[in-house]
């Protein structure tokens, strides 16, 4: 009796012995994968960041808008940002390289998935950042335009045109993402429908007079002829 | 003579200058070039049916050469420095001695205007000639508040009509023009009149500047504030770039010589609404806040904001506060801290804000004050010039 529990034991323990053998040089891979990973994420990020500083990304990010941002919530400049970003994904790929090699079966599904996302979410971003440039921009263009021209609330029609293109933004991200697609749909509906609504409301009710002023300004002989008189003046 | 549905003034205009052309150089082989944007108003068939026959200006003119008239139409839609272009390109395959544009929007051009023009070129003794016009005191204001001021403060030549619509060059001049870099860029296409004349300053040709008379009260290219101060303003500050050792390193100005000057300002009464500029001013420092800040330095932008919080009577945007504000948009127009067009239309409200103390400093003014407050204008930008040396790749 003693001797077969003896038996068992030693080849349960022959057995670990040789499990462990048969896993070791898997978990040298891995840790190998894990460490040559970190030396390409932490040249890539050198080099990204050269090449951000090379571009000037840091200036096409703050007429983006994105630097204030960035400035309010602590965080670093964005050729900074973007470069870690850079870095850590593409180490939490080798990561999950290495964890693949290890070859255990629940943990691959996982492997495979993060590798199916990962596009997806380098698109998201370039949206997001593409977006914001988009939205600082337009909401400037639009900000100028209504002070040049002499048209009220100047400051209302860019964040007006700020947040449009933002709700839009956000809306693409999420989409590309996967995340909560019909969710971010209705309110992307909702929000567009109340916001025609209420400038319906608004243009109809409040802005009458405006409107009609507007007309007038625009088609009426009378205002145009006054109008010209008083800027006769040539700035060449 | 550029053109682009210019059908209302074009026949006068070809007509004085065909005048021009044989009362003044009757013996010389000349041509008239007009390269059109597409005008859809006969304008060019207007050119071409010009003839000899009907000039107005004088019974006796008698044609001793054939005198040519070519309207050819230029691809790309209307665009002056592509117009301009194909006038250097002709210019350049004839091998013209002298060559002279004119507006098409010139309903007050005289055949005079060609002589005074063309003769010092094709004498060989000039190489630009810019024009001098009779205006109202109160006429071309971001011309006397801002371009000449600039460009003479920057290039060192004063040049008092920087933005001309009628010049001459000569041959060699043109040619240096085809090979400027400037086709390349937005300038060759808009405010191509100004970088000729950058041009031609800086490549160290030999200026004059020729008194022409009245000039038209409404300039078309003008019509519209901030197109006129993207295809002035913006163009010279465009030039800054290339030109840095050369404007850096100018401290003073030489004048230009003037060929048959006149009396330059005029006082008769003119309607001026002075308040729409002033609440302009206003409502674009409040409203641009978050651009302004981007762009000037505090001290100036509180400045700027403090000046507008006076009344009518008091307010006074002085001569410094405004060469440092130009100074200090060229720089930012430099290291581009937004982008470059939204640089020049936000300084728009702000040149609204000048305007209205010109208007006021000089309602009273003779002719001659009104020279010396341009003048008083030039040189404070001249001295301040230093400041945007400094800061030119050093901030932001």
């Amino acid at each position: 009796m003693r001797e077969m529990i003896v038996n068992e034991l030693t080849q349960a323990t022959q057995e670990l012995i040789r499990e462990f053998a048969r896993f070791l040089p898997r978990l040298f891979v891995m840790l190998i994968v894990v460490l040559v990973g970190w030396l390409i994420a932490y040249v890539l990020k050198w080099i990204l960041r050269s090449i951000l500083r090379l571009v000037k990304f840091d200036k096409l990010s703050e007429g983006a808008g994105a630097t204030q941002l960035l400035n309010k919530a602590a965080l670093p400049s964005s050729t900074e940002l973007v470069s870690r970003f850079a870095f850590w994904i593409a180490w939490l790929g080798f990561v999950l390289l290495g964890i693949s090699a290890l070859g255990i079966l629940g943990l691959q599904e996982y492997v495979t998935r993060f590798f199916v996302f990962l596009p997806r979410l380098v698109v998201a971003l370039f949206f997001l950042f593409f977006g914001l440039l988009a939205a600082s921009f337009f909401s400037r263009a639009a900000l100028l335009w209504a002070v040049n021209t002499d048209m009220p609330s100047p400051r209302l029609l860019s964040s007006s045109v700020r947040i449009l293109i933002s709700i839009f933004t956000a809306s693409a991200v999420f989409e590309e993402l996967g995340l909560a697609d019909s969710t971010m749909l209705l309110a992307f509906a909702i929000v567009m429908g109340a916001v025609m609504l209420g400038l319906a409301i608004a243009f109809g009710l409040g802005g009458q007079y405006l409107a009609k002023r507007f007309l007038e300004g625009r088609f009426g002989p009378e205002k145009k002829e006054a109008k010209e008189r008083e800027d006769e003046l040539s700035p060449l | 003579m550029p053109t682009y549905n210019n059908a209302a003034t074009i026949g006068q205009v070809v007509q004085t200058i065909r005048a021009g052309l044989l009362k003044y150089f009757p013996r010389e082989r000349a041509v008239i070039i007009n390269p059109d944007g597409g005008s859809r108003d006969q304008t060019q068939e207007l050119v071409r049916g010009a003839s000899i026959n009907d000039l107005q200006h004088s019974s006796d003119l008698q044609a001793l050469r054939t005198l040519h008239c070519i309207s050819t139409e230029y691809p790309g839609g209307p665009a002056t420095g592509t117009a301009l272009r194909t006038i250097l390109a002709a210019a350049d395959l004839l091998r013209a001695s002298a060559c002279g544009v004119v507006s098409a929007e010139s309903t007050t051009v005289e055949p005079e205007w060609i002589e005074r023009l063309l003769r010092p070129v094709y004498q060989g003794t000039f190489d630009f000639v810019t024009p001098l016009y009779r205006r109202h005191k109160f006429d071309g204001l971001l011309m006397r508040n801002l371009v000449y001021p600039m460009t003479r403060a920057f290039y060192g030549k004063r040049v008092k009509e920087p933005y001309a619509s009628e010049f001459a060059f000569s041959g060699q001049l043109g040619t240096h023009f085809l090979g400027q870099e400037i086709w390349m860029h937005e300038a060759g296409r808009t405010g191509t009149e100004m970088s000729l004349t950058i041009s031609a300053i800086t490549g160290g040709f030999r200026l004059a500047q020729a008194f022409l008379g009245v000039k038209p009260h409404v300039d078309a290219r003008s019509a519209d504030l901030v197109g006129a101060m993207r295809q002035t303003v913006g163009t010279l500050f465009w030039s800054l770039e290339p030109n840095f050792p050369l404007w850096s390193a100018n401290s003073s100005s030489q004048p230009v010589p003037t060929l048959g000057a006149g009396q330059e300002v005029t006082l008769e009464p003119l309607r001026v609404n002075r308040r729409r500029l002033y609440t302009m001013f206003r409502s674009g420092v409040a409203e641009l806040e978050p651009v302004l800040k981007s762009i000037l330095f505090p001290t100036t932008l509180s400045e700027l904001q403090r000046i507008a919080t006076l009344s009518e009577d008091e307010f006074c945007y002085g001569d410094e506060l405004w060469a440092r504000t130009v100074y200090e948009f060229a720089a930012s127009y430099h290291q581009s801290v937004i982008s470059r067009d939204h640089i020049v239309q936000a300084l728009a409200p702000l040149y609204r804000g000048r305007a209205f103390t010109f208007l006021v400093e000089n309602r009273e003014a003779s002719s001659e004050e009104v020279e010396q407050n341009i003048e008083n204008l030039c040189l404070t930008c001249e001295r301040l010039k230093p400041s945007l040396v400094e800061v030119w790749d050093g901030r932001k």
